[in-house]
């Protein structure tokens, strides 16, 4: 998104007869962009280096006649207005930036020709694969020859054949007779990923999209080459062949995998999740994402799935296992030994022996109500701090997306404690040799219930196993699991209560950049599982709490009450970019993200 | 509203009753003679027309081979949502599937849904699904009304049309690989 410029700053471009002020520095597609005028283009992109390789983007161009020698204006006679000195060949839009009084011209013959001319040659070698190319669909050099192609071909030679399934990577496949040389995934490899694997080999018609040899497409950033392809060279193999575009339904998503918090497509049909990709947010992951946060939709479908309540390990309804949960919170039923040897502990930080292990990775909404409970229990919050190594570009160092939610709605007013416990990352990461995250936090926890002051642990989601607590001491204490899958928490608990992934739910995070950021539900959750809101707020009413309401709406109502930074937001108000909050009510906690896109820590930011 | 009709008066032949009888035998004896304008259904069929919309079959090219490359126009043409399709990949071991590389892993058309309207047909870019002359179709359940792909390919048999566009493809990438060698 361009700010808002200076006045000063714009330039006036004369666009097939139309006047528009441009920001000083827009090229002529962006700029007729701008006033809905689609100039087509290949291998531009709006957010790499301009190559100017593919020639569809030819216009004509002039500028104002003036004199040579006296500079005054040159008037022509018929119109009464200045003369526009055209040139005499076609220039690329894309190569060309805004200048004062320029004149572009898209409609004419000679642009149309043009056009016409660099498909066809495009179209040359160019098989006839699109019934079972995974672009069709998506397709720009299929949208372009319908409106901008001659129709028909005069070629009658054979195609040229070139390999079909080349594996550039392990998510990538290329098939070489789609390419069109554009040199898109060259350009990204090199100028956002850093890693410059890709080159073109061989000349003319012959040319191969290839990887330095003994070098693999393999980094994080793989799959952006696959989204930037304008055909169907490069596809992913995860996707392939699996459906077809016009099928998929996109919902708007945030990308759960780290703080930095990509804004991402979810596309599902039917209930079934295909495939995540980026959306555009210049503010936040420009067009980008990465392979890993690609993945996470396989765990939606993930074997170890939770998919119905259990207490004490038997399967349960959802209406028992809630019950089941709230005796355990109020304290109706007591674990392992009689109430009354706890009540000594009136003066401790849990006076009801109970705690709460809330989640960086809930939505703000979900630990607002956690907020709710663990007020109306009187039971300190917590949580799991995931601490991995950012890589500087879309991975922030903290893997939970919404750390920054539990400060906003005031869950917890300091950062959790960077763990020492690696674990490995999850399966259903996709194959993608993820940095090991260090998770902890807990220690606080570990001490108090080896003190046998908790009595009750109430996770959200988290494994406390994985961080750090053992085994011994999760059997101490009675453990009711709100998760959407099974690992040692959920076999450990008291009560189980299925949850839903952040796929099929909406909400909002508070990324890095203290930027709220909302998604959508794409599909629906499992049959039988409640809505996370709806169990929440039921627990909190069971609690003894004020009830608070549990659909999106009404909730944001009482949030804008109670929070402060949230007072003039309400969730449909939210823009799609996301809303930057106000930060400084947390200026100085010590977070432990690193320089990434779009994103400069405060303490780095105010030493440069 | 309710009015009269006149009867008219019976003629002479009418009523001496025996000549009408015998005009409608003549009738009668005249259809002994001509020839059968109904047929013994079901044993006896009607020759079927060409371009005649039956059910929707898989048809196989010359070859044997599986002509549909799952590219899902069909369903997604399908005014009432007859057919569904799951995609799949040709494995890279079948020597002469191999280059076609996309092929229907199950393929389903729900009879009870089918409006016999042809556009699966007509939008097919390889050829392969066709309405042919079976049109008579009953079952006990809903689920035998559903033909999957095994039963589709079953009724459609082979087309012996020669265009083998994928073969075509083959045989130049084959000259293609000798020229570089």
């Amino acid at each position: 998104m361009i700010s808002v410029p200076k006045p000063a700053d714009l330039v006036t471009v004369n666009i097939d007869g139309r006047d528009v002020a441009v920001p000083k520095g827009t090229n002529v597609i962006e700029a007729a962009k701008l006033i809905g005028v689609e100039i087509p283009h290949y291998c531009y992109h709006p957010k790499l280096s301009v190559a100017g390789n593919c020639r569809m983007c030819l216009v004509e161009m002039g500028m104002p006649a003036v004199d040579p020698a006296t500079k005054a204006p040159i008037i022509d006679a018929a119109t009464g207005k200045q003369k526009v000195n055209w040139m005499p060949r076609p220039q690329i839009g894309c190569g060309t930036n805004a200048s004062p009084g320029l004149h572009i011209r898209t409609n004419t013959p000679l642009v149309k020709d043009c056009r016409e001319g660099v498909t066809e040659m495009l179209l040359i070698n160019h098989p006839l694969d699109c019934p079972i190319c995974d672009q069709a669909g998506e397709c720009m050099l299929q949208e372009h020859s319908t409106a901008y192609g001659r129709g028909y071909s005069r070629f009658v030679e054979q195609k040229n054949v070139k390999p079909k399934r080349t594996e550039l990577g392990p998510r990538v496949t290329l098939d070489d007779e789609r390419c069109i040389l554009c040199s898109r995934c060259i350009r990204f490899s090199r100028e956002i990923a850093k890693d410059d694997v890709l080159g073109f080999i061989d000349r003319g018609s012959y040319s191969t999209l290839t990887c330095y040899p003994g070098r693999k497409l393999e980094n994080n950033y793989s799959l952006n080459t696959v989204d930037i392809c304008p055909v169907g060279a490069l596809t992913s193999t995860d996707f392939r062949f699996k459906m077809r575009v016009w099928f998929l339904k996109e919902t708007p998503g945030i990308d759960p995998e780290s703080s930095f918090g990509a804004n991402t497509t979810v596309s599902s049909r039917e209930g079934v999740l295909y495939r995540i990709t980026p959306r555009r947010n210049d503010e936040v992951n420009d067009t980008w994402m990465t392979d890993s946060g690609r993945a996470l939709y396989q765990q939606v479908r993930a074997d170890n799935r939770i998919t119905s309540p259990a207490v004490n390990g038997v399967a349960s309804t959802h209406e028992m296992a809630l019950r089941a949960a709230a005796d355990l919170l109020v304290g109706r039923v007591v674990p392992d030994e009689p109430r009354g040897k706890t009540a000594h502990l009136a003066n401790s930080p849990c006076p009801n022996g109970v705690a709460i292990v809330g989640s960086g990775r809930s939505s703000v909404e979900e630990q607002f109500l956690t907020k709710k409970l663990s007020a109306a229990l009187q039971a300190p919050a917590s949580l799991v701090s995931r601490v991995g190594e950012g890589d500087k570009l879309l991975l922030s160092a903290d893997r939970n997306p919404n750390v920054r939610g539990a400060l906003v709605v005031g869950l917890i007013n300091k950062l959790p404690d960077a763990g020492d416990a690696a674990t490995s990352p999850r399966s259903s990461d996709g194959g993608v040799a993820a940095a090991p995250v260090k998770t902890g936090g807990l220690e606080g926890l570990a001490a108090d219930i080896d003190a046998g002051k908790v009595k009750t642990v109430f996770s959200l989601g988290e494994d406390l196993m994985a961080a750090g607590l053992t085994a011994a001491q999760l059997a101490k204490v009675a453990i009711i699991y709100l998760g959407t899958h099974q690992n040692a928490t959920s076999a450990a608990a008291k009560v189980v209560i299925p949850t839903l992934t952040v796929f099929e739910k909406s909400g909002t995070f508070v990324n890095q950049q203290f930027r709220i950021q909302k998604f959508a539900q794409a599909v629906p959750g499992p049959a039988g599982v409640a809505d996370d809101l709806a169990t929440l707020a039921q627990l909190v009413a069971a609690a003894g709490g004020v009830p608070v309401p549990a659909d999106l709406g009404s909730l944001w109502t009482a949030l804008a009450a109670e929070v402060p930074a949230l007072a003039t937001v309400t969730h449909a108000s939210l823009p799609a970019t996301g809303l930057l909050l106000d930060a400084t009510p947390w200026a100085a906690l010590p977070f432990v993200e690193g320089e990434t896109l779009h994103f400069k820590p405060a303490a780095t930011a105010a030493t440069t | 509203m309710p009015y009269l009709v006149d009867r008219k008066p019976l003629t002479l032949s009418e009523r001496l009753y025996l000549p009408q009888i015998l005009a409608g035998m003549r009738i009668t004896m005249r259809h002994f003679f001509a020839p059968n304008v109904t047929m013994e259904y079901p044993e006896q069929r009607p020759a079927i027309p060409a371009n005649y919309r039956g059910v929707p079959t898989l048809v196989k090219d010359p070859h044997g081979r599986e002509k549909c490359v799952s590219c899902q126009l069909c369903e997604f043409v399908c005014p009432p949502k007859a057919i569904r399709i799951t995609p799949g990949a040709v494995p890279a071991d079948q020597p002469d599937r191999a280059h076609v590389e996309k092929a229907p892993k199950e393929f389903e058309i729900d009879m009870l849904r089918c409006i016999y309207c042809g556009l699966c047909q007509e939008v097919c870019p390889e050829e392969a699904i066709f309405l042919q002359n079976q049109y008579s179709l009953s079952g006990y359940t809903r689920a035998e009304m559903v033909n999957n792909k095994e039963r589709l390919y079953e009724l459609g048999g082979t087309l012996p049309d020669q265009h083998l566009k994928w073969d075509k493809k083959k045989a130049a990438a084959e000259v293609r690989g000798k020229a570089a060698h």
